[in-house]
């Protein structure tokens, strides 16, 4: 850190990504009551815990892995080799990854990375809900991650990531790297595990298994917007000059950028955020006719929708945009339940795996032949790029490799929980063992209060 | 002697790195976190695979019903 300019900036850059980081908390703060406001009561401890127990395995794993797979992989395996020299200062036993005075960003930025992977993780949770076994989740949550979706981070959300480079893929607060691929993982589990007991009549017609508690998913899904102020921050680099940078920006004008390193600004993120949310509030309020749990929803899949393209839209086009994918997303949504009679609980595949979808693909029209990176030879961004990203985000590295796994999961007999026991509730055995100790103290209290009382006079 | 491998704050800072205990043990230390992990995996996978089976058994169907009742 030498000289006081240098000394300023990384301070306040250590500063400002652990904020977002201790925002993006919420997100998963938001998850978890989300999940229990819409299982029901007999499963409410299971829910929670399934999805608590998502933050130390996905640590620990993006510790050893997670993060390594980031720096080597922005060209493997089909562009080039593995970047050992960026890799390897990032493996766990590197002297940077840990207390280190050389070094006062790796770790925020690591953990910035770490809150995504839990999001990941906890999108795919949430779709699960009453009937997998928590230890074939937590299999799926280290797998998505602190794997694919690291994978599709290097490769698409990385300045130096192969899609950015050839395909001028652009998805600056994550539309595909995050939502695309944990909705498409969602569905592919989803697939494997079928649906929860009664979920559909006999003639296949779907029904509705509301909330156990409206009030909780309420909550829950504001604080999930809450966290996601900090996830648009921890998106950006806050202050870097071009000459930092490298590439092709000339002058001396210091900027926030995206994480591709190309010029945006806090001020516009945060207006296109508050506008996006605004327009994917109002179409889903319109489309649904005021359903309370779609509305809430659709104002995260309008900002979800937008985000690939929200560091550099018009606030009124992130509106549009948000409102257009609201749409989309509902319809599909239940023509995808009715038609391949799928359980998705708390609707994840639809308000992250579609909108996520559907916001790259529309990024690709209204951001074409803008560039996408500030270095020379980067393809600029376009509509074929964009599909072709939104296909390797929910397919490639989304739904196959879910699908795999909870199919091998499925054919050993470990990924979902006894029928009885779907019946009965996972939290059946704990309910007993409250009320048999709620009887035994209240015995306790009475036969001591027998023993002790004196008559009244 | 110091397991930080400093013994005083007398530094200038631009020449001080790491600054854990025990540097050198990285490694080391990495395998019995991954064993640390793995083990755990083991432990819960067996543990829920026995509750389960226990579980799908002890159900009274009338605190079932009351339960589902409860919704």
């Amino acid at each position: 850190m030498d000289g006081n300019l240098n000394a300023l900036t990384t301070v306040f850059t250590e500063f400002y990504y652990w904020v977002t980081v201790v925002f993006m908390f919420l997100i998963h703060v938001g998850f978890c009551m989300y999940e229990v406001g819409a299982s029901r009561h007999r499963n409410h401890m299971h829910t929670l815990m399934k999805n608590v127990m998502v933050i130390p395995l996905v640590t620990v794993t993006f510790f050893f892995f997670g993060w390594w797979i980031y720096w080597a992989f922005p060209d493997f395996p089909f562009f080039g080799g593995l970047n050992h020299e960026a890799g390897n200062a990032n493996l766990p036993w590197s002297e940077t990854m840990g207390t280190n005075l050389s070094d006062r960003i790796t770790g925020v930025f690591w953990a910035a990375f770490l809150l995504f992977s839990w999001t990941a993780a906890s999108i795919v949770s949430g779709a699960v809900i009453e009937r997998i076994r928590s230890s074939a989740l937590w299999v799926h949550a280290v797998l998505i991650g602190s794997v694919w979706w690291i994978i599709d981070a290097a490769w698409g959300w990385h300045y130096a990531g192969w899609m950015v480079k050839y395909l001028g893929y652009h998805d600056a607060y994550a539309s595909g790297v995050i939502h695309a691929i944990a909705g498409g993982y969602a569905l592919g589990v989803i697939m494997v595990l079928g649906p929860r007991i009664g979920k559909f009549a006999k003639d296949g017609t779907p029904r509705d298994i509301p909330p156990h508690n409206p009030w909780m998913l309420t909550i829950g899904i504001f604080l999930i917007y809450t966290g996601f102020w900090g996830f648009y921050a921890a998106c950006n680099v806050p202050a870097i000059s071009p000459e930092a940078i490298g590439g092709q920006i000339t002058g001396t004008t210091w900027t926030a950028t995206n994480i591709y390193l190309a010029p945006t600004s806090l001020s516009a993120i945060t207006f296109n955020f508050l506008m996006s949310l605004s327009g994917g509030l109002m179409a889903a309020y319109v489309v649904s006719r005021g359903d309370a749990f779609w509305t809430f929803s659709g104002g995260l899949a309008g900002v979800i929708t937008a985000s690939a393209g929200n560091d550099l839209y018009h606030p009124i086009q992130a509106m549009l945009v948000a409102a257009v994918g609201v749409v989309i997303v509902y319809n599909l949504h239940y023509w995808v339940e009715r038609r391949f009679k799928l359980d998705d609980a708390v609707g994840a595949v639809a308000v992250h795996g579609y909108a996520g979808v559907v916001g790259l693909i529309i990024s690709g029209f209204m951001l074409w032949g803008v560039p996408a990176s500030p270095f020379e030879g980067y393809a600029s961004i376009n509509p074929l790029g964009q599909t072709l990203g939104a296909l390797i985000m929910f397919f490639g590295l989304g739904f196959v490799p879910a699908w795999c796994v909870a199919k091998m999961q499925a054919a050993a007999g470990v990924l979902r929980i006894p029928e009885e026991v779907e019946l009965q509730g996972l939290d059946y055995a704990e309910h007993h063992a409250y009320e048999d100790a709620k009887a035994a103290i209240i015995e306790a209290d009475k036969a001591h209060l027998a023993a002790s009382a004196t008559p009244a006079e | 002697m110091s397991t930080i491998g400093y013994e005083s704050w007398a530094v200038d800072l631009a020449e001080v790195g790491a600054v854990y205990p025990f540097q050198g043990s990285e490694v080391l230390m990495t395998i019995f976190g991954v064993i640390f992990w793995v083990g755990w995996h083991r432990i819960q996978f067996v543990r829920e695979g026995k509750h389960l089976e226990e579980a799908r058994r002890a159900g009274d169907p009338d605190k079932v019903r009351e339960i589902l009742e409860k919704y």
